[in-house]
This record gives C-alpha cells, structure tokens and sequence, in this order.
C-alpha cells in the first residue's frame, strides 16, 4: 500500500468513524455508511494533509467518488499534477 | 382576529435597487447572477454571485449615519424607506407604539466582521473601528428601521439562516393578526459576500461555478445574493380606513424542524410547513396556483422541495405554476424569504408568474413545472413562498389576491 492510500484511509476512518479494516480500495462510500457531509469533511482533511486542491462539487454528480479507490486514484493523480507543475 | 395586508414594499437586490426595476428584471427572467467584483477574488475557487452592482451607499446616507451602518443595515434602511413611502404610513404618534419591526437576517454584519479581522489579523493592527460592535449585530437593521421612521412597538431581529425573512414575516403576519400591533415593519436584510464567508461556502461544495439553475438538468448548487426587501402589514380596516394601497392579503404561515440534519434538507418537514401554512389560511390545496419555491439549485434542496410539493399538493403538484427567483437574484441567505416574497405580490398584481431563469432541460428527478426561462401570465389568486433553511427549520408565507 501506498504511503497516499494509508493517509487517504485514515483520514477516512477518522472523519467517517468507520472500521480500519472495512476500508478498502473497492469499498464503495454508501457501503460504508459515509454520507455526504462526511465526504466534505475528508477531502477538506485531504486538502490538507496533501496541500493539493480537490476540484470536488456535492452537486455535480460526474464528479461523484463511489468507491474509496476512487478518492486515491483522484488524490494521486492531483498529487502528479502538482509535481509536474512544481 | 384581523385580516392582514400588505400596504407598501420596498426591495434592493442584485436585480434592482428598488421594487420596480426589480421586478423589471425578474418578470422577464434576467439573470443579475455574474462575477463578484465588491471584493477581491484572486484566493476563492467560486468567484460568482449576484451582487448589488454600482451600489453608493454615500448616494443613500450621510456620513454620520453611514458610520454605523454595515451593508446589510444599509439595504435593510434602503428597502424599508422604499416601504414606508409607498404605504403613505407615517408613525407619528400612538400608531409608532403600535408598530412592530420585525426584520429577518441570517448572520448580521459580516462585512463589517470580515474587515475587523482583516485588520486584526493580517495588518497586525492593534484596534479596530469604534462602532465595529454596533455595526455588526444581527439586531442592527431592525434598530436602524425603527430609529429612522420612530416605530416604537415590539421590534427585534430573527436568524434561522435562509428562512429568517420568512420566520420574521410570519412572526410579523401574526402580532398584526391577532391585534397585539396595528401594523408591522417586516422583511428581511442580508450582505455576506466577504472572502471569509465566501471561503465558508466553498468548503461546504455546494457552490455553483457557472450560475444558478434551479431544478435543471445540470445544475451545480447555490450562488451567493445579497440585500433586502420589507413590507408593512396592516390589519386590514385600519389598510381601508386611511385609504391605502392594498397588494395582496397574507393569509398563512406554516413552520417545522426537521430534526434529521444539519444540512440536508428532509422532505416531511418541508410538507409539514407548507401543509400547515395552507391550513392556517383555510386554503385547499388546490386552491394554489403559484409557488415561489426555495429552489437554490443544489441537487439536495430542489429534489426534496419537489417531494415535498408532491406529497402535499398531490395530482394538483402538476397543476402548479413553480418558480425559482434565486435564479436571477442568488440566495440572499436572510433576506431572500422576503425578496422572494416580493415577487410573489407583485406577480399577483401584475397575473404575472415570473420564470426560472437558466434552467437547460428537465431532470427526471424534477418533474414538475418550474416555468423555464419565461414568465407566465396567469391570475394568481393564491401563492406560497416557500424557506427551507439549514438547520431543517422550514417556514411558509401563504398570500392570496386581495378582493
């Protein structure tokens, strides 16, 4: 597991209050009971860990993380951005 | 029990500085939804709003006055002036004792706030300005109001977040109702486009980056207004006795709590108000032909407003003529109850139900008739205005075309 994916499921499992160990890469949020607030609040604590910006919109569905693999893949992927940019 | 009226209005908003050009603008669905420039923009991710553009407050008030006045006092001054001149009221005498100012806002002074720590903080000033408290108080409109015109009754502010107008005009329907005053100055007053404020709605990701389209297929949330619109409210035979200009009649005021959530809106407790404003106007439901809905154009609200329309208006939900104002005017947080209202009273006048503006297609999910992008000439001879607020606290103004 990546250094991101850990950080990503703690924060996770800190800000949702959900099991360490549920967390996995094809646990899908409404799985696991995270609503979307909880949402708001991880990738704020995203954005902070990674100081990366989250281009994220409650009400745009496109935009919408089903699984938590889809956060990592989402957060690597601005990571990249940013170092290629830096 | 009185019959209420509504006399005089005034409103400033990003579609007027007035009622009139207001009202030009929203009956023909023209959006005054653009980019902020009151502030600067350069650390927000969301840099839209529907703003009161070439707005001088030095045109309004002198420099004494302005002093103590935040922008969301000032266009709670501005509306009430406008208000009170129209209804040929004047509160000299033992009719100011008998006058309530009841003015909804949902966070006060925030300009006034956001520069104070401005200067705190980040210029590492020592002070701040002198009238910064007075200044910033939810309670500084209503003060304003009732120094300005001498109305002496019961005043006070409300904040329920975007319902406050709609809480203070119900409030101020029912003190004129059941004859505690003879009349009420009502409505509310809101100004929150600060970068601080601004940095607060964007962390909720609720924010629209294009503009607001209510109830349209591609929507993308909410956009900031600001300003005010107040009314008075008159028992109706004192209204008939002086000869006043009568609008339309309030009729109803319905309020709930959710009780389920801190930001999601539920949609039985938005039935529970708008089912009990019907019921305190003695309305059937199919009695109502217009709805000034709250429709802020996030995927939440306008989902659960069509639910709950549906749950409580049943097959006649599709009858009715649906409209969003935030469309064109942003959500004025605190004042967009009232501003919305105004609309609602001057449709009636006019049999004119103003339109949603921005809205692309249907959603399937939004299956009602929300009048897109055009006005419909209709009577209206009963409407509701619907606030939902954050925090679930719903409430409802009833209004029916005065006969």
């Amino acid at each position: 597991m990546s250094n991101v994916e850990s950080d990503i499921f703690e924060i996770i499992a800190d800000k949702a209050a959900v099991e360490r160990d549920k967390i996995i890469g094809s646990a899908s949020l409404q799985e696991l009971e995270i609503e979307s607030l909880d949402v708001v609040e991880i990738i704020f604590a995203i954005e902070e860990k990674f100081d990366i910006h989250v281009p994220f919109n409650a009400n745009d569905q496109e935009m919408e993380f089903d699984t938590v693999g889809d956060v990592v893949k989402a957060v690597e992927n601005l990571i990249a951005e940013n170092g290629a940019a830096g | 029990m009185n019959r209420v009226v509504i006399t005089g209005l005034g409103v400033i908003s990003a579609a007027g500085h007035n009622a009139a050009d207001f009202w030009d603008n929203v009956k023909h669905g023209r959006s005054a939804i653009g980019q902020i420039t009151t502030i600067p923009t350069d650390t927000l991710t969301v840099k839209i709003g529907a703003e009161i553009a070439g707005f001088e407050p030095k045109n309004h008030f002198g420099k004494r006055q302005l002093g103590m006045l935040d922008r969301f006092s000032q266009f709670g001054l501005i509306a009430a002036r406008e208000a009170v001149a129209d209804s040929g009221l004047s509160f000299e005498g033992d009719i100011g004792e008998q006058t309530a100012a009841i003015i909804g806002s949902g966070v006060g002074g925030q300009t006034t706030l956001d520069d104070s720590y401005w200067a705190i903080y980040a210029e590492k000033k020592s002070r701040v300005h002198p009238f910064t408290v007075p200044r910033l108080m939810i309670n500084a409109a209503t003060s304003h109001i009732t120094m300005e015109h001498g109305i002496r009754g019961p005043a006070y502010s409300i904040a329920s977040a975007c319902s406050s107008a709609n809480h203070a005009m119900g409030q101020a329907f029912l003190m004129v109702r059941s004859g505690m005053v003879d009349a009420a100055v009502t409505g509310g007053a809101e100004s929150t486009i600060t970068v601080g404020t601004m940095k607060g709605w964007e962390a909720l990701r609720v924010m629209a980056n294009d503009t607001c389209r209510p109830f349209s297929k591609g929507r993308t949330g909410m956009v900031l207004g600001e300003g005010a619109a107040i009314f008075t409210f008159e028992q109706l035979d004192k209204a008939k006795k002086r000869g006043a200009n009568i609008y339309a009649e309030v009729v109803g005021h319905g309020l709930s709590a959710d009780a389920m959530d801190i930001t999601l809106p539920d949609e039985r407790g938005a039935a529970r108000a708008i089912s009990g404003a019907l019921k305190d106007a003695g309305l059937n439901p199919d009695e109502v032909s217009y709805v000034n809905a709250h429709g802020t154009g996030t995927a939440a609200n306008d989902t659960t407003e069509t639910r709950a329309l549906k749950e409580v208006f049943g097959v006649h939900a599709g009858k009715l003529a649906i409209s969003s104002t935030k469309s064109m005017i942003g959500h004025a947080l605190g004042g967009a109850g009232a501003i919305e209202l105004a609309a609602v009273v001057l449709g009636m006048r006019d049999n004119i139900a103003p339109p949603t503006a921005n809205f692309i297609e249907p959603d399937p999910d939004c299956d009602l008739d929300y009048l897109p992008n055009q006005a419909r000439e209709m009577q209206i001879d009963a409407a509701i205005s619907n606030s939902f607020a954050f925090g679930g606290l719903n409430a409802v103004m009833a209004l029916k075309r005065f006969s």
